[in-house]
């Protein structure tokens, strides 16, 4: 075992952090910094800088055009580009639909469909959850039904996250409604400007517009464009959910969170003293930056068991439910150490001159309240106690 | 990076497994452990053949292993089978005999038994608070003052004790012979001693030594996280065992989910626990090595509590009585976070380094 990089790591380490020196535009990594809802326009103006680099599907192997990157050299990535303050990579295409097309894709999709992702070109966004068929999943209504050539859709997708975004989406529809539920689903694809598919926003709990409905009325889509067998879409969404998990242990965006709440407890002051210096809540720090610090080995241990098997394993879900946690937690000692100054809503202050101190920290609350989502998207927490049950407990 | 052990070290943890499953099975385990001396001088010695104390000491220092990861993979195969042989005083006394020059000829061959005092009733965790002092006797010194739960007291040859000399920390050697050594088993199994210094003579083997005694501490503590770790994967086998084996309301118990997804929660506190020895083995000789074994002993002391206390619970009646293994696991578990530094101690030695 050793837990130190090799010069190879180290060289691109620094490759890395020269990449991101020389390419990320300050109007960018300033938004990421505050903490504020990004732009559509930011996201992708980030994802075209990384395409350019060839390091946007950071994922995916050589043969598919991505960069073939080591879990190591993955996970010298994610920390750098987080403590540079670059954006999260948008999961929808480089994460969860590009290994679905890779292994389950036919040519033509593999040829249709990869390139797009790839040079930031094609927007997608994920339909899965529907108002009845949550942690359910399997549940789902939104039926496709087969007319010649076309499949004919209709029902409503929601929690579709940046969709307002995307020119694409895939879809998880039922194409038999007998038997087992998880045996009549399919995996679909299709434009967002097919006549009969319609996004709408939902306003979330700190006023920001990052999940939209889609509603589907007689969307006719053509059959060349179901992934994989009609009714064996449930094998490809599962599969997808383990690869949508492996980044989300969130190490990298942990980390800078875990350095920015230092500083601004070095920042503000309470009982006269340096918040830092108050043992109770330096104390909590610790805390979490332990939980932070074993998180990084589990991540990297994991990363490097799937590469051995080729994929992803259930143990990922480990990730997950501790990757949250810490998250969370992170984000709720951002919000506490503002004390008083916390409560403003960011935006609304009507004074632009009258700055919230300190300024980078004026958004902690509505990150706060946004990370809630994280232990409940990409399959619950509990539901990952659930897949972690029955696979790695056998019970 | 890589996460693989090396073959030596594999073949060192086959074999100290191998040889602790057919040895110290948990019936032995307990007859040994509870009685005086709380150890199998016997086993001692077959394991002192099996090389284990030459695999806690560096090559310089006459051992062939030393480093954090040889550490972690001998105390966690210990922590398996909960053997009380008291390789923890080997360990700790190889880092300060190392840090002073002095032989270790009989340290690894097993011919002598260390144990290695710092806690006092006052200031168990904190050496900086020691009282017990020594003065100076012609060449020698005498030392004055009462160490407190010496691990392994009870079959020791000799006491490596820190005292105060001249206001500085100093590591004194004191032969068990010439000290009150009043022994006593431990409530988790294995000997501890309360070793009281009254004008004993002792012999200075190392002056200044506040560095090398942080250095045997974060040694230690590294080695009980590490111990703990194989201690929680043993209690986790044997719940998993009996919720897919006991049944009530007609069906096996690990078919609820209230107790799944705890059981799921403690998998993954494990699986923490077993990165952050990886942490804190990779760094035990690192500029940063205190805080990272804290961590390592912070995190560590709240997994092995909800595991020893959640396998308790969700096992019932039965792992409260004296005949059922967990029962001496969860004892140990809890335990580990008495020895060395507690979870509470280590969390403020970490936020303590923030206010720089």
């Amino acid at each position: 075992m050793d837990l130190s990089y090799t010069p190879e790591e180290l060289a691109f380490q620094q490759e890395v952090r020269d990449f991101f020196e020389a390419n990320l535009p300050e109007h960018i990594s300033a938004a990421v910094r505050s903490g504020t809802e990004l732009t559509g326009e930011i996201m992708q103006e980030y994802h075209k800088i990384l395409s350019a680099k060839g390091w946007l599907a950071t994922t995916w192997p050589k043969e598919f055009g991505g960069p073939g990157w080591t879990p190591v050299e993955r996970h010298i990535f994610d920390v750098e580009s987080n403590r540079y303050n670059a954006p999260r990579i948008v999961p929808f295409g480089l994460a969860m639909l590009g290994p679905v097309i890779q292994n389950f894709g036919n040519e033509k999709q593999k040829k249709e469909v990869l390139p797009g992702i790839l040079s930031a070109e094609d927007w997608w966004c994920q339909g899965y959850s529907e108002p009845g068929a949550g942690s359910d999943l399997a549940s789902l209504k939104t039926r496709a039904d087969r007319d010649g050539d076309y499949y004919i859709v209709n029902g409503q997708k929601t929690w579709t996250t940046l969709g307002q975004y995307a020119n694409k989406i895939f879809c998880l529809v039922r194409t038999k409604f007998d038997g087992k539920p998880q045996e009549g689903i399919s995996f679909l694809l299709m434009d967002i400007d097919m006549p009969g598919i319609e996004m709408r926003p939902i306003r979330l709990i700190e006023g920001g517009h990052e999940v939209n409905e889609v509603f589907f009325t007689d969307v006719k889509v053509p059959v060349e464009n179901l992934v994989g067998e009609e009714n064996k879409g449930w094998t490809i969404a599962k599969f997808l959910l383990t690869h949508e998990r492996t980044g989300i242990a969130g190490v990298g965006i942990s980390m800078q969170a875990v350095e920015e709440l230092k500083a601004l407890a070095r920042t503000v002051k309470r009982d006269g003293k340096r918040l830092i210096e108050d043992p109770l809540f330096a104390a909590r720090i610790a805390r979490v930056e332990t939980d932070l610090e074993a998180m990084k080995i589990t991540n990297l241990r994991m990363l490097f068991q799937a590469q051995k098997q080729g994929h992803p394993g259930p143990e990922t879900s480990i990730l997950k439910i501790k990757g949250t946690q810490i998250n969370q937690e992170l984000r709720d000692l951002a919000r506490r150490a503002l004390g008083a100054s916390a409560a403003p809503f960011p935006g609304h202050v009507t004074d632009g001159n009258l700055a919230l101190t300190p300024p980078d920290a004026a958004a902690n609350a509505a990150r706060y309240f946004n990370n809630r989502k994280t232990s409940i998207f990409g399959g619950s927490n509990e539901i990952q106690r659930n897949i972690l049950t029955k696979t790695m407990l056998e019970l | 990076m890589n996460f693989d052990l090396t073959e030596d070290r594999q073949m060192l943890a086959d074999t100290l497994k191998r040889y602790l499953a057919e040895q110290y099975d948990i019936e032995t385990r307990n007859s040994v452990a509870y009685d005086m001396p709380c150890h199998s001088p016997d086993k001692w010695a077959e394991m002192a053949e099996l090389g284990i104390p030459g695999a806690l000491v560096t090559e310089e220092a006459g051992g062939f292993g030393g480093a954090g990861f040889d550490i972690s993979v001998v105390f966690q195969a210990i922590g398996g089978t909960l053997c009380p042989e008291p390789f923890l005083g080997t360990l700790m006394a190889s880092r300060l005999l190392a840090a002073a020059g002095a032989d270790q000829e009989a340290l690894v061959d097993g011919s002598t038994k260390y144990a290695v005092g710092v806690s006092e009733i006052d200031a168990p965790y904190n050496v900086d608070f020691t009282e017990t002092t020594a003065t100076a006797a012609g060449d020698a010194h005498t030392l004055q003052g009462r160490k407190c739960a010496v691990y392994g007291g009870a079959d020791a040859d000799v006491f490596l004790v820190v005292a105060k000399l001249d206001g500085a920390l100093a590591v004194f050697s004191v032969n068990a012979a010439d000290a009150n050594v009043v022994a006593y088993p431990m409530i988790d199994g294995g000997s501890g001693a309360e070793v009281v210094l009254d004008d004993t003579p002792a012999r200075l083997v190392l002056a200044d030594a506040k560095a090398a005694i942080e250095d045997a501490i974060n040694a230690g503590r590294l080695a009980l996280c590490a111990e703990a770790v194989g201690a929680m994967d043993a209690t986790y086998a044997i719940l998993l065992d009996y919720l897919k084996t006991r049944k009530q309301f007609g069906v096996a118990i690990g078919s609820f989910q209230v107790l799944q997804h705890r059981t799921v929660d403690l998998l993954t506190e494990i699986e923490q626990s077993r990165s952050i020895v990886v942490s804190a083995a990779a760094g035990l000789n690192d500029d940063d090595a205190t805080i990272k074994v804290a961590m390592a002993k912070n995190l560590i002391g709240r997994a092995a509590r909800q595991v020893a206390e959640e396998a308790i619970q969700m096992h019932g009646g039965i792992a409260m009585t004296w005949e059922y293994a967990v029962s001496h696991y969860a004892k140990r578990l809890i335990m580990i976070d008495h020895q060395l530094g507690d979870t509470d101690h280590c969390l403020s030695q970490i936020s303590a380094s923030y206010a720089a």
